[in-house]
């Protein structure tokens, strides 16, 4: 078992430092933000799975040649109430660290989506109250406030899309088009389950800088997706002029500077996600060709099977 | 047909515009007369008395129980609801991103300078 867990750690350590921080620096991911979302995905997933499996076998060491076997052998031990011969501190260490971040990462991910859950419903709810239903527009309502502002409000069967007044006297029908497309590609595409699930691993390892990175990796890229969803329907030209408008009238510029008298808030840190989106649709980047797409999804696969498949083939000599 | 967040939504109108406390069937007779939707035309007491229950469960609507019948007015002002909802929109609550995505997200003073420059170039 000792490969299995060293390799597992060697994974765990690859996939919590170099490799996001060269996928957050990398070009790509802007030419092809679907496929970067695959690839963000597996590795965090691959991540947490490597980093509980590193502990687990490292800890079940003692127990068996193998995850089955270690796992068989330990709960008998437990019945027994004693440790087999020749197992070490630090391996029961591990075992106990394997069994609480596991538990930690999945209560967290509970109570993140029950948190978003039960603030979604208050939302809608004063949405219902507040805003009046644009007939004109299906799932489309008319928030009375001068701040321009659009959002999509995931719901359970129907999500609505909110304009505000403010944003509706500052844009012309076809830039009102373009928003409306891009919101609505939020919640046909769901974007909000993964960015949840993102923010729920954030919240679970908040010393880890690399769960804050893929946490605004991905949330750019959701963003550039919806992006692609309101090109079908307007020009580049004209989605990047209503981003333009939208950002540039943004009530964040001012309440930014309310905060902090030098401007430098945490808001002011965003990393200039609209900017970044308006260059892309600017300077007409290509999209990925099919073969780059084909290997980051054969990556990205390749990264969530490694780790499966050290854990649980039995074949690996100890 | 009205749905029922609309009903909540006429109801909640009748009593942020009102500085006294009402009475469900106060209410019904504002809804017939005086929105252009014509929503309380057909409206029983009954189910402006439901739709108070709701807005009560929900906290939006005080219910006084001494007076025969009832009296309701609005728990919270329709501003102090408007603010709640864009401090969440503008991103000053928790877990905000979460649960809606806004069509162009926080931006610093710099960006925003920036862009209303080339805004104005072009």
């Amino acid at each position: 078992m000792t490969i299995t867990w060293v390799a597992l750690a060697a994974l765990a350590f690859a996939l919590a430092w170099p490799v996001p921080i060269l996928l957050a620096r990398a070009a790509w991911p802007a030419r092809a933000p679907g496929m970067a979302l695959v690839v963000w995905q597996a590795i965090a997933l691959t991540g947490g799975l490597s980093m509980i499996g590193a502990l687990l076998s490292y800890g079940l060491e003692p127990f068996g040649a193998n995850l089955v076997d270690g796992l068989r052998s330990l709960s008998g031990s437990l019945f027994a109430g004693s440790l087999p011969r020749g197992s070490q501190f630090s391996q029961m260490f591990a075992l106990s660290g394997a069994i609480l971040l596991g538990i930690h990462l999945l209560l967290n991910l509970a109570t993140t989506f029950v948190r978003a859950e039960r603030s979604r419903r208050r939302h809608h709810q004063l949405v219902t109250l507040l805003s009046t239903p644009m007939p004109e527009r299906p799932d489309t309502r008319l928030l009375d406030h001068e701040a321009p502002v659009a959002y999509c409000l995931p719901g359970t069967t129907r999500s609505m899309t909110v304009l505000s007044a403010g944003l509706i006297a500052i844009l012309d029908e076809d830039q009102l088009r373009a928003v409306i497309a891009h919101e609505r590609a939020h919640a046909d595409q769901r974007h909000h389950l993964v960015l949840l699930a993102f923010r729920a691993w954030r919240g679970s390892l908040p010393w880890f800088p690399i769960a804050t990175r893929a946490d605004e990796a991905v949330a750019i890229l959701v963003e550039m997706l919806a992006d692609d969803q309101a090109r079908r329907v307007v020009s580049d030209d004209t989605l990047a002029r209503s981003i333009a408008i939208v950002a540039s009238e943004s009530p964040d510029a001012t309440v930014a500077t309310a905060l902090t008298p030098d401007g430098s808030s945490t808001l002011a840190a965003d990393g200039a996600s609209a900017s970044r989106r308006i260059a892309r649709l600017v300077d007409e980047v290509k999209p990925l060709g099919l073969p780059a797409r084909m290997v980051a999804v054969a990556a990205a696969v390749a990264l969530v099977l490694v780790p499966t498949f050290l854990l649980l083939s039995p074949a690996i000599p100890a | 047909m009205a749905t029922l967040g609309e009903l909540e939504r006429s109801v909640m109108d009748v009593l942020w515009d009102s500085t006294d406390a009402l009475t469900a069937g106060d209410i019904r007779d504002d809804l017939a007369h005086g929105n252009a939707a014509g929503v309380g035309k057909e409206l029983a007491v009954t189910t402006v008395l439901t739709v108070l229950s709701r807005l009560e469960a929900k906290n939006f609507v005080t219910r006084e129980r001494d007076s025969r019948p009832h009296l309701f007015s609005a728990s919270t002002s329709r501003a102090a609801h408007m603010a709640e909802l864009m401090h969440e929109v503008l991103g000053a609550a928790p877990d905000r991103e979460a649960v809606l995505a806004r069509f162009v997200g926080q931006v610093s003073p710099r960006e925003a300078d920036a862009l209303r420059r080339i805004l104005a170039g072009k």
